[in-house]
């Protein structure tokens, strides 16, 4: 098996890689939401730190609970839970970030006796000097409830082990995405999507090392990779689920160069700084890095940043992806497509219901925006022909 | 001229005429601010308006400009213009109507006044943040967040310091945007009168608990609008003192709310605006009150917290934790609360698919009280201001198949 085959099969069957582990190693296993789970903590206390994303299968248990005005990904992780396919958890945490989370956090809590239950009540706004403070103090408790439920000291030494591992993650999430960007063709959307999956399941040790190989592969075919499709895609939005929107998108004709995805980017932007103190290095990096509509930083932040990509990139457009019924990022689509309307950035929005609906109809969508792209790109060509 | 219902008139609650003209008068010195040289700060309905009042900024609440919407059934209307630009259907309803007013002064009092400052509490929900952002983004005025974690099972200490801390913020931020320092004086009196306000709206729904309730959970809907938006003055002491003494006279007199008042309900979630009358006088051709709900309650349930001696420092707990702002477990219990109080037979809830920090847990919180209480429940699907979201027809059969098993339950008693 390649590196890639030991990551696609851990997409394919996230949960079998999760019983299995946990079965070899004995170690605990702590479920999680959103990219605000300050995950270097989890590790640091020996376990493993696993993203839930919800399987999508057909939602029963879960309807009795959460009305159908629900996201998908909120109603298939509460299903997958309920009908015991998470049963390998030791936990779960729930950092508070839109209002769905927060409820799911509450019904999580009175129906399902999955081990221990934390919330990680982090401050919405993230540019004052009082949420700083708070962070930290927030952090510190979550290290201190971590040790009560492990009964087990998480030294300072550990964490800053921890810290390093997450730096190099990040590091080389960075390199091969840089990679991408450049050399549209050496690695497909769909592999890089299976990369991002993986990232937030497997064993971040392991993780490391296969990401090490992966990256060396590519730099070393990077000037062979064949030609990349024409147009240059960003993608913005809403993907807590990680729907494989990079295939798609290639798919239809272009190549992925950028998002700013919690998936995604945002993920792995900002490095933790190691000669401070690490609850701080942590808090640091959430008050720093890109942010998402669920927190607050002032009020054209992501504008600025999803724009700075695009030309970055040199992208054509970007693609915004919406999963229905999340807020956060409804709201910010009209003022981040204005934003862009301004810079004369061209933008498609499609919406997605759960995994198995990006069917024909976005794929025509796409399909149209990226045509557009191109004959947009010709007459500029002979626009700018025509001057010389 | 229609011929006066006398049955009807006698219900009516006479200090409502009083409330309007204090509402329209609130609304014309609003939207006259830029002549009278006042301020005008945009704030959320739980938000922390009494340094606004010690700093004579006049108050706007954009959700109590959606109910209106809503009442007037605009809803429809305005949500679509929304979607026209850009909004999603599926978002709350009352921030895209008021969104969608701004660019076109739109809606019953044809848009509201232009914010020099908005509040935003986070309090209620993570929509707030959202919707004042964009409008912050559409006036270019200066945003203050006062941001309240989350209590999903307590409210500790660090979160206490956070928001206290935020206080400071708040009233520096005040200071600069008005020019001015605060009078921290007056800021106690306006603390004394709001915590007063508070108690008298308490009082107010307090009445209901008589048989025949003096009023109704839709006359609180009504009647809400003064605590809401001048909390903190003289004339919200004023008026609830006036309308509690209406009460208390009903009482004596023996005037209920509903006609032949016999069977008590208990209302959860924000009203369907547009609906009010059709569904007051629904339950009331069953005999049935909606004596209470968890909506209007809110404005009066974290007294416990504050203290009117100390109004500064124990705001930070008084904001914080407030109904929407607390885990479903603890909501359930004040739903309980309010049915022993209120000796309710049963509770009819709106699943609000605007208001999703609302209505997600209801069907948690149905099932507590099925077991605590063992009293029936009704849920219906609606939108407090988007018609669209409304099916008049299958809201009525439910309804009256809820209250024949409302009838065989009490009948069995
Ligand atoms: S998809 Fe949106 S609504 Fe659902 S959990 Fe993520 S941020 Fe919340
Ligand atoms: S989401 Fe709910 S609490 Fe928030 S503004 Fe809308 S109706 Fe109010």
């Amino acid at each position: 098996m390649t590196h890639m085959d030991i990551l696609e099969e851990l997409k394919r069957h996230p949960y079998e890689y999760a019983r299995k582990y946990k079965s070899e190693r004995g170690r605990p296993i702590v479920g999680y939401f959103c990219s605000y789970t300050p995950e270097e903590l989890i590790f640091a206390a020996d376990t493993l730190p696993f993203r839930l994303f919800g399987t999508g299968e057909h939602i029963r248990l879960a309807d009795t609970h959460l009305q159908a005005y629900c996201c998908s990904l909120v109603k298939g992780a509460l299903e997958d839970a309920m009908t015991g396919r998470l049963d390998f958890l030791d936990g779960v945490v729930f950092p508070h970030t839109c209002d769905t989370i927060q409820r799911l956090s509450d019904i999580w809590r009175l129906n399902l006796p999955l081990g221990f239950h934390m919330d990680v009540v982090l401050p919405v706004k993230l540019n004052a000097l009082s949420s700083r403070r708070y962070m930290i103090d927030v952090l510190m408790e979550f290290r201190r409830n971590l040790e009560n439920a492990f009964r087990k000291k998480i030294t300072d030494e550990a964490l800053l082990d921890s810290l390093n591992t997450y730096n190099r993650i990040r590091l080389l999430l960075q390199k091969i995405h840089d990679l991408k960007y450049e050399y549209p063709g050496v690695i497909a959307g769909e592999d890089l999507h299976s990369i991002m999956m993986a990232s937030m399941i497997m064993d971040r040790s392991e993780l490391a090392d296969v990401l090490e190989r992966i990256a060396g592969d590519l730099e070393s075919r990077k000037n062979t990779s064949p030609s990349p499709p024409g147009e240059r895609i960003v993608l913005s939005g809403g993907s807590c689920n990680l729907l494989d929107i990079y295939g798609i998108v290639e798919e239809a004709g272009a190549a992925v160069v950028g998002d700013d995805f919690c998936t995604g980017s945002r993920y792995y932007e900002g490095l933790l700084t190691i000669d401070m103190n690490p609850v701080e290095a942590i808090a640091e990096r959430y008050l720093t890095r890109n942010v998402c509509p669920a927190k607050h930083s002032g009020l054209s932040t992501r504008a600025d940043n999803i724009i700075s990509v695009v030309r970055e990139r040199k992208a054509g457009g970007v693609v915004f992806v919406l999963l229905k019924f999340c807020d956060p990022h409804a709201f910010d689509y009209p003022s981040l497509k204005g934003a862009l309307d301004q810079e004369g950035i061209p933008s498609t929005l499609i919406e997605i219901e759960d995994q198995s609906s990006a069917d024909g109809r976005v794929k025509t969508r796409l399909e149209a925006f990226i045509e557009m792209l191109k004959r947009k790109d010709r007459k500029e060509g002979e626009l700018s022909g025509a001057g010389k | 001229m229609k011929e006066k219902d006398p049955e009807k008139e006698k219900r009516k609650i006479k200090s409502a005429a009083r409330m309007k003209e204090i509402m329209t008068h609130y609304y014309i010195e609003a939207k006259t601010a830029d002549q009278s040289g006042k301020k005008v700060a945009w704030i959320t309905s739980g938000g922390p308006v009494e340094p606004l009042i010690a700093m004579e900024v006049i108050p706007i609440y954009p959700e109590n400009h959606g109910a209106m919407i809503g009442a007037s059934k605009m809803g429809k209307d305005l949500c679509e213009k929304a979607e026209r630009m850009g909004y999603s259907s599926d978002l709350c309803s009352y921030a895209c109507s008021d969104i969608a007013c701004s660019p076109i002064n739109g809606g019953p009092i044809g848009g509201l006044p232009r914010p020099d400052m908005l509040i935003c509490c986070t309090n209620i929900c993570g929509t707030v943040l959202k919707w004042y952002e964009i409008q912050a983004r559409y006036y270019g005025a200066p945003l203050f967040i006062l941001d309240t974690p989350f209590c999903h099972t307590d409210f500790p200490e660090q979160a206490k310091r956070y928001v206290r801390r935020q206080l400071d913020e708040y009233m520096d931020f005040l200071e600069k945007v008005c020019g001015r320092k605060i009078d921290y004086d007056k800021m106690k009196e306006v603390g004394k009168l709001s915590i007063e306000g508070q108690k008298l709206w308490k009082a107010v729904l307090d009445t209901a608990t008589h048989r025949p309730a003096p009023l109704s959970a839709f006359d609180a809907f009504f009647h809400l609008a003064l605590i809401v938006t001048l909390r903190g003055t003289a004339q919200v002491v004023e008026y609830y003192t006036l309308l509690l003494k209406e009460m208390n006279e009903r009482i004596d007199a023996g005037i209920g709310a509903v006609e032949n008042e016999q069977y008590r309900l208990l209302w959860d979630n924000i009203p369907i605006w547009y609906r009010t009358k059709w569904l007051s006088e629904k339950f009331a051709s069953h005999g049935a009150c909606l004596v209470a709900d968890t909506y209007t309650s809110a404005w009066c349930g974290s007294l416990e917290y504050l203290n009117e001696n100390d109004f500064i420092e124990t705001m930070a707990e008084g904001y914080s934790r407030i109904y929407l702002n607390i885990g479903i477990d603890k909501m359930a219990e004040i739903v309980i609360s309010l049915i022993d109080k209120y000796d309710a037979d049963g509770i009819v809830m709106h699943s609000n698919r605007s208001c999703k920090p609302y209505s997600f847990g209801q069907y948690d919180i149905q099932k507590i009280v099925r077991e605590k209480r063992k009293i029936p429940s009704l849920i219906i699907d609606a939108d407090m201001v988007d018609e669209r979201f409304f099916s008049e027809s299958q809201v009525e059969t439910r309804i009256d198949a809820f209250m024949e098993v409302i009838k065989g339950t009490s009948a069995r008693e």
